[in-house]
C-alpha cells in the first residue's frame, strides 16, 4: 500500500543494492548504546572463552596483542536503520581464538558479554569460517570507546546489536540462549537481508 | 526497564487523527492507540511507502502517556534533510494511513520502577522523556521526578507551558529549564553543578534517564557517573545520526 504523497528519496542504484530493506545510508557513525560508555582500561582487561561458567581460556591485553591478526572492510547495518559502507577492523578472528585456545567449539551457541552486563547470542557457525572477530582497531586506530573500545565483537553480516561492545568475553551454551535486546521482542537471529529485526520477522 | 519478553505487534495501518504544531519546526500527530499499551519512553517505527514499492522506516519516541484516550502522540521535527520527516512536516494530514510498528525499545520507565527519577533531555530529546513526566502524573503522582531540559530558547522547547504548568501544581515534579542560547543562561551548558544541585534536590537517583543529540548524551552521562551515579542505573537514547 502506497503512503499518500510520499515519493521518498531513493538512493542511486548502486548504492540502493548494497542496502538491506528499510535501510539508509549515513556516513556518520551513530552510537547506540543502554548506558554510560563503561570506562574500560586495557590494565587489567581479559578476555575470556568460558563454558558455562567453566574458563576455558583467558588472554590479557599484551597477550592477545600477540595473537593472529584478521582485517575485514565492508558494509554494516544497525537494527534502528542506518547503514554504513566500507568500514574497515582489525582484530582477531574467532577461529585464531579457538586455535591459539587449543580447542573445538564445544557447542553450537555463545552469548557475547560485555563489561557493561550486555549480552547477545550469535551461533558458532556465525563466528567460525572468518565470519567474526573481536576487533581493537577501528579505521587503522584504536576503537574509540563510544564505538565499544578497547575491544568489541564484530559479527558484521548480523545486525550491529549482535557485535557486543566492549566484549569481555564469551560463554558458549548448550541451547540458543536470549541476551539483552533478544529478551525484548529482537530476533533471535538478525539477518538484515531478511529484514529479521524483531521476534517473528 | 520492562525485562519481560514480547514479541513486537506486526505493522498496522494507522489513520492520522489530528496534527498541532508544537513548536515552530516541531509537530504533533496523534494515531489510535496501539494493539499493545507501551511503556513511557518507548518509540514505534513508521514506515512510509512510496508508488514504485521503494520504503522508507525511522523511529519516533512515544510523547503521550500509555492508556491516553486520545492515542499516542508522536512529535516530529521538520528537518529539510529528512526523507521521512520532512513527509510529515509538508505532506501528511488527517486522515492520511501511515503504517506503525511498536511499541519498541528499552527506554521506558513505568510506576512500578519507583524513583526518584531524574530525567535529562536535550531538544527533541525530551519526547521520551515528556511520556514519563505525563505518566507519573496519572498513575505514581508520589515518585519524585526531576526534568533538566536544555534546549535552544523558549520558542523551541517542546511542552514548554505544560511542563511549566506540571513543576508549579503537581508535588514531587521539578522542572530545570535551561536555555542555551538566549537570556541569561546563553552559552551555558548542563555542568556538573547543575547535575549536583539536581541529585541534592532530588535525592540520589533509583532511575535516570538521557535523551538527545548524540555529543549531549555521552558528555551528560559521564557527568551523572561523575556525580555518583550508578551506571547501571543511567539509561541513554540519542537521536540523529
Amino acid at each position: 500500500m502506497a503512503t499518500r504523497g510520499f515519493t521518498g528519496r531513493p538512493p542511486a542504484a548502486a548504492i540502493r543494492e548494497r542496502l538491506p530493506p528499510g535501510q539508509y545510508l549515513t556516513d556518520d557513525f551513530p552510537v547506540l548504546q543502554l548506558g554510560p560508555t563503561p570506562r574500560v582500561s586495557t590494565e587489567g582487561w581479559r578476555f575470556t572463552l568460558r563454558q558455562g561458567s567453566r574458563p576455558l581460556a583467558s588472554w590479557t591485553w599484551d597477550e592477545f596483542a600477540q595473537l593472529p591478526r584478521t582485517r575485514w572492510s565492508g558494509d554494516i547495518h544497525c537494527v534502528t536503520k542506518w547503514s554504513k559502507f566500507d568500514t574497515a577492523w582489525e582484530g582477531v578472528s574467532f577461529d585464531d581464538l579457538l586455535a591459539a585456545a587449543g580447542l573445538e567449539a564445544p557447542t553450537g551457541f555463545v552469548l557475547a558479554e560485555g563489561h557493561d552486563d550486555y549480552t547477545t547470542n550469535v551461533p558458532v557457525a556465525d563466528l567460525t569460517g572468518g565470519k567474526a572477530m573481536v576487533a581493537t582497531l577501528y579505521d587503522g586506530k584504536p576503537i574509540p570507546p563510544d564505538h565499544g573500545g578497547p575491544a568489541r565483537l564484530l559479527v558484521p553480516h548480523l545486525y550491529f546489536w549482535k557485535s557486543a561492545k566492549w566484549v569481555k568475553g564469551l560463554r558458549f551454551t548448550e541451547r540458543d540462549e536470549a541476551g539483552f535486546w533478544e529478551l525484548r521482542g529482537y530476533h533471535m537471529y538478525g539477518d538484515p537481508w531478511r529484514e529479521q529485526r524483531f521476534t517473528g520477522d | 526497564m520492562s525485562g519481560t519478553a514480547f514479541s513486537p505487534s506486526p505493522w498496522r495501518t494507522a489513520t492520522i487523527r489530528a496534527i498541532k504544531p508544537v513548536t515552530p519546526r516541531v509537530k504533533s500527530f496523534r494515531f489510535a492507540p496501539l494493539d499493545r499499551p507501551h511503556r513511557a519512553g518507548q518509540h514505534v517505527d513508521v514506515r512510509l511507502t512510496a508508488p514504485d514499492g521503494y520504503q522508507a522506516q525511522r523511529s519516533y519516541s512515544i510523547a503521550s502517556a500509555p492508556g491516553d484516550p486520545a492515542g499516542i502522540e508522536l512529535m516530529i521535527e521538520g528537518l529539510e534533510v529528512g526523507e521521512v520527516s520532512g513527509f510529515f512536516d509538508t505532506v501528511a494530514e488527517v486522515g492520511d494511513a501511515i503504517e506503525l510498528r511498536g511499541p519498541l525499545g528499552a527506554f521506558d520507565w513505568g510506576p512500578g520502577d519507583g524513583g526518584p527519577v531524574l530525567l535529562i533531555g536535550g531538544g527533541s530529546g525530551v519526547v521520551p522523556l515528556l511520556a514519563m513526566v505525563r505518566e507519573r502524573a496519572v498513575r505514581a503522582p508520589e515518585v519524585p521526578m526531576l526534568l533538566i531540559y536544555s534546549v535552544r530558547n523558549a520558542a523551541e522547547a517542546i511542552a514548554r507551558a505544560e511542563l511549566a504548568a506540571r513543576s508549579r501544581d503537581e508535588t514531587g515534579f521539578d522542572l530545570t529549564l535551561l536555555l542555551t542560547r538566549e537570556g541569561a543562561t546563553a552559552g551555558r551548558r548542563i555542568d556538573r553543578v547543575m547535575i549536583d544541585t539536581a541529585i541534592e534536590c532530588l535525592g540520589m537517583p533509583r532511575h535516570a534517564f538521557v535523551c538527545g543529540g548524540n555529543g549531549f548524551v555521552g558528555t551528560v552521562a559521564d557527568l551523572l557517573v561523575d556525580a555518583g551515579v550508578k551506571p547501571g542505573v543511567v539509561r541513554t537514547e540519542r537521536f540523529g545520526g
